[in-house]
């Protein structure tokens, strides 16, 4: 028990110099390291350096309507091409399907048939595909089209994979250094901005679809009408009171868009975006274009109307220029939407924690003042309790915040304000095993056993205990990160380390100094 | 060197307390402040935080002593529901308390409009923090807290179910609920916030707690192996008093670790290490006075089968079942 083998102690001194190099970087300014140096730094959360945290929800619902409004519309087009009469083609998102029913039952089949090419291929896992849309019919001709659960799974997986993606476009057009934006639950995204203290442009650019079309305007439609003819909507116009008929049929979509830029009309100095189409964008652009012109023509932003000209002439360049009353910054904003594309469905934000740089610096202060005084209490308490054993305790006690340091850094791992608290609780925590440990030894010590078995019975009969006793605390830490959330998971993870830490260097290390310590002395009694 | 020696003990050698004989006394004492407990949990109730309940929190630093009055007046033109405000630290520094809104996508909005209101009523005030936190995100943390607060239970529960007799765990999991009612007391009376730092607090609490019970059952186990004809009642007593020192000398330790942060950690951090400093206490005197006893109600027949009989006729006595 108190023999070690000279290449124990290499890799018990290994482990220690190994703790040192990966806390050092942590020391020097980021710039100061060399980048051929594989170091890591322990992040800072956003509770200490100052920034904000978002956390959005993508809105399903909507993902799932626009799918039925999709299927619907196929279905009408699809319908009228059999010739197939039908009645109340209705979709339904809150049951996720689209129900109607054919005139004439002896079509359903045929019906049925046609709706069956509108659906799409969805993985069901297993590099196995199943259509998105289970249909079944009724005999009185009730045909309903139901989206399946893995389609709906799919599609909202889809939609935010690709939420993310818009996401972080728009956020890096910002030019926020070292955003982290990651997926949370099923349909959640986590956003955290360092350094932003007024997040309010971030969350205006992130609360808008940005989903641009351009369509033709109906010039017939009578305006005053309750309902509008099929096939057309009554949109609202940026100004307030305007209304325009626009055709539901989207002539190019903002996807086909390749640049977006703010810029300046050089005729009367409004600001303007210019935007410029990719190849498909500037072939549709230009037949639409040629076979319009004299009519008008709406740009919808957002199911708004933010100008409607009339085509002068055929646009065959692929360029073009949205004038609509732009601030400076709104043009600049749209150009940004725009480049980085429309989200699948609107973004809400359900969470919001901004923390100026201030409160950060005070939060760094007083845990760190409280990290001094827990030390200083906990390393004297120890040493006047243990005497020298307890010394022990506290050089292993150093080893073990110096490896929760180093283990913090080679996982990356962020620091937060209950971090730092986690680790001034592990200085209280960790020496638990000592104080098991030398209890111990006096009780043997007592019973009248002789120096060197009383050590051995010590170390090995605490051993037991202190495995036990340890686990408990990882138990309860594995809880708290899989449900917490935030700031608190960082003290999960800082207290599950000093734990693990502290089983190893209290008795581990501290063995090998009491044996260090016994082999040179060789002392009649034990200071304990 | 004197740092050598150690200089004192808490708990002098050759303490031995009967605690047993308390026992009645405790536990009829720890479940009439829990039953309290629970009570004022209901009444006042606890002050849930934002995290749990909902709502808006904006720290504001106004260029000079903040007018109360006037920002009062502008916050509640803006329609949102019972504004707080309250001088924070020192007079420029203000803390406003919006109660959650209906939606979750209105609570941005309230936001942007008390931002514009700032503007407006205290010109160049700043927003040192912001927390935002929508009803159903609230609703879903503390369902999360409950649920992780619960599943720790049962995980310490089926731990010591397979590391001791089940004697060991039921005595665990009351002695657990017993204490963690307490906390739940203390919040409401100290009206500390119940937000998840708090829940943080009380998780390590109870994994502070059953390492403290592990550490005496652990003494049990093996006392029950080598005094295999000592009377349960003082085979408790004996283990209690020998884990004694340990178990004060840990909670010293760890409470000497919190209560830096309790005193220094700041706004933060007070609430939650408050909390720790509480809970510290009451699992050390659950450990001694709580903990055991309840094993002697539990066990006195079943965990010392082989008293009756003479030693040899029961080889397994049943402590030893899971041992190793």
């Amino acid at each position: 028990m108190l023999y070690f083998a000279r290449w124990k102690v290499a890799a018990i001194l290994g482990v220690i110099l190994l703790g040192v190099l990966l806390t050092l970087p942590n020391l020097l300014p980021r710039s100061a390291i060399p980048s051929w140096v594989p170091a890591r730094q322990i992040a800072l959360g956003l509770d200490l350096r100052g920034g904000s945290y978002l956390l959005l929800e993508v809105d399903l619902n909507a993902v799932v309507r626009e799918r039925l409004e999709s299927l619907a519309d196929g279905a009408r087009t699809r319908l009228r091409q059999a010739n197939i009469g039908y009645l109340n083609l209705q979709a339904q998102p809150a049951a996720n399907r689209l129900t109607l029913r054919v005139r004439e039952p002896g079509q359903v089949q045929a019906a049925l048939a046609a709706l069956r090419e509108l659906a799409n291929p969805v993985p069901v896992g297993g590099g196995a595909t199943a259509p998105d849309v289970d249909l079944a019919s009724e005999p009185d001709g009730t045909i309903t089209a139901t989206l399946s659960e893995a389609a709906l799974r799919a599609r909202a997986s889809g939609a935010v994979e690709q939420s993310i993606e818009i996401v972080r476009r728009r956020i890096d057009e910002t030019g926020v250094a070292e955003a982290l934006i990651a997926r949370q639950g099923a349909s959640r995204i986590l956003v955290q901005l360092p350094g932003v203290e007024d997040p309010n442009r971030i969350k205006d650019l992130l609360g808008r679809t940005a989903r641009m079309t351009f369509r033709l305007l109906d010039e017939n439609a009578n305006m005053q009408a309750a309902v509008p003819p099929p096939g057309v909507e009554f949109l609202e116009g940026e100004q307030a009171g305007t209304r325009y008929p626009v055709r539901r049929r989207i002539e190019v979509d903002g996807a086909n868009l390749s640049d977006a830029r703010a810029g300046q009309d050089s005729r009367n100095g409004e600001w303007v975006v210019n935007f410029s189409f990719d190849s498909v964008g500037t072939r549709r652009f230009a037949d639409i274009t040629r076979q319009n012109v004299g009519r008008p023509f709406a740009i919808v932003l957002d199911n708004k109307v933010i100008t409607a000209p009339v085509i002068r002439e055929p646009i065959t360049g692929g360029r073009g220029q949205i004038s609509g009353n732009f601030t400076a910054a709104g043009a600049n904003d749209l150009a940004v939407l725009l480049r980085a594309g429309a989200l699948p469905a609107p973004l809400t934000v359900v969470e919001e924690r901004t923390v100026g740089p201030e409160l950060g610096a005070d939060a760094i202060r007083a845990g760190l003042l409280s990290l001094a005084v827990g030390a200083v209490f906990v390393l004297g308490y120890m040493g006047l309790a243990y005497g020298l054993f307890g010394w022990f305790a506290n050089l292993a006690l150093v080893v073990n915040i110096l490896l929760l340091m180093a283990a913090l850094s080679a996982l990356g791992a962020t620091l937060t304000l209950p971090g730092i608290a986690g680790i001034v609780l592990t200085l209280g925590t960790a020496v638990d095993a000592n104080i098991l440990i030398n209890e111990r030894i006096r009780e043997e010590v007592r019973a009248g056993r002789p120096p060197v078995s009383a050590l051995e019975a010590g170390f090995t009969k605490a051993s037991g205990t202190i495995m036990d006793s340890n686990l408990t605390n990882l138990i309860a830490m594995a809880c708290l990160y899989v449900l917490g959330s935030g700031p608190v998971r960082g003290f999960a993870v800082t207290v599950a380390i000093g734990t693990i830490a502290s089983m190893w260097s209290a008795t581990v290390l501290v063995r090998l100094m009491v044996s260090a310590w016994y082999r040179s002395r060789r002392p009649k009694t034990l200071p304990v | 060197m004197f740092l050598s020696r150690p200089l004192f003990r808490i708990v002098p050698d050759n303490t031995q307390i009967a605690f047993m004989r308390g026992r009645v006394l405790g536990i009829a004492f720890s479940a009439l402040l829990s039953v309290i407990s629970l009570g004022l949990a209901f009444y006042p109730g606890l002050e849930k935080g934002i995290d749990f309940r909902g709502g808006i929190i904006m720290e504001i630093r106004t260029p000079g002593p903040a007018d109360l009055g006037a920002l009062r007046g502008t916050m509640s033109g803006l329609n949102l529901g019972d504004v707080g405000l309250q001088q924070f630290g020192d007079d420029s520094t203000v803390l406003l308390r919006l109660p959650v809104q209906g939606e979750e996508g209105s609570t941005q909005g309230a936001v942007n409009a008390v931002r514009g209101a700032l503007e407006q009523v205290a010109p160049g005030a700043r927003i040192l923090r912001t927390e935002a936190v929508g009803n159903r995100v609230s609703a879903e943390l503390f369902a999360n807290s409950l649920i992780a607060l619960g599943i720790s239970m049962l995980a310490m529960l089926a731990y010591i179910w397979f590391r001791f007799e089940w004697q060991f765990a039921v005595g665990a999991i009351v002695t657990l609920v017993l204490e963690t009612t307490k906390v739940v007391g203390f919040l409401a009376i100290t009206r500390i916030e119940f937000s998840l730092t708090t829940v943080a607090a009380v998780l390590t609490i109870i994994g502070f707690s059953i390492n403290d019970k592990v550490v005496v059952y652990d003494r049990m186990r093996e006392n029950l192996r080598k005094y295999k004809t000592m009377p349960l009642r003082q085979l408790i007593d004996r283990s209690i008093n020998e884990t004694l020192n340990r178990t004060v000398g840990t909670s010293m330790t760890l409470l000497l670790s919190a209560l830096p942060l309790a005193l220094f950690g700041g706004d933060a951090l007070s609430g939650f290490a408050w909390t720790m400093v509480f809970g510290i206490i009451a699992s050390t005197s659950s450990s001694i006075f709580i903990a055991a006893p309840i094993l002697l109600f539990l066990g006195e027949n079943r965990l010392r089968r082989g008293t009756e009989a003479p030693a040899p006729a029961s080889p397994g006595a049943s402590g030893s079942a899971t041992g190793r």
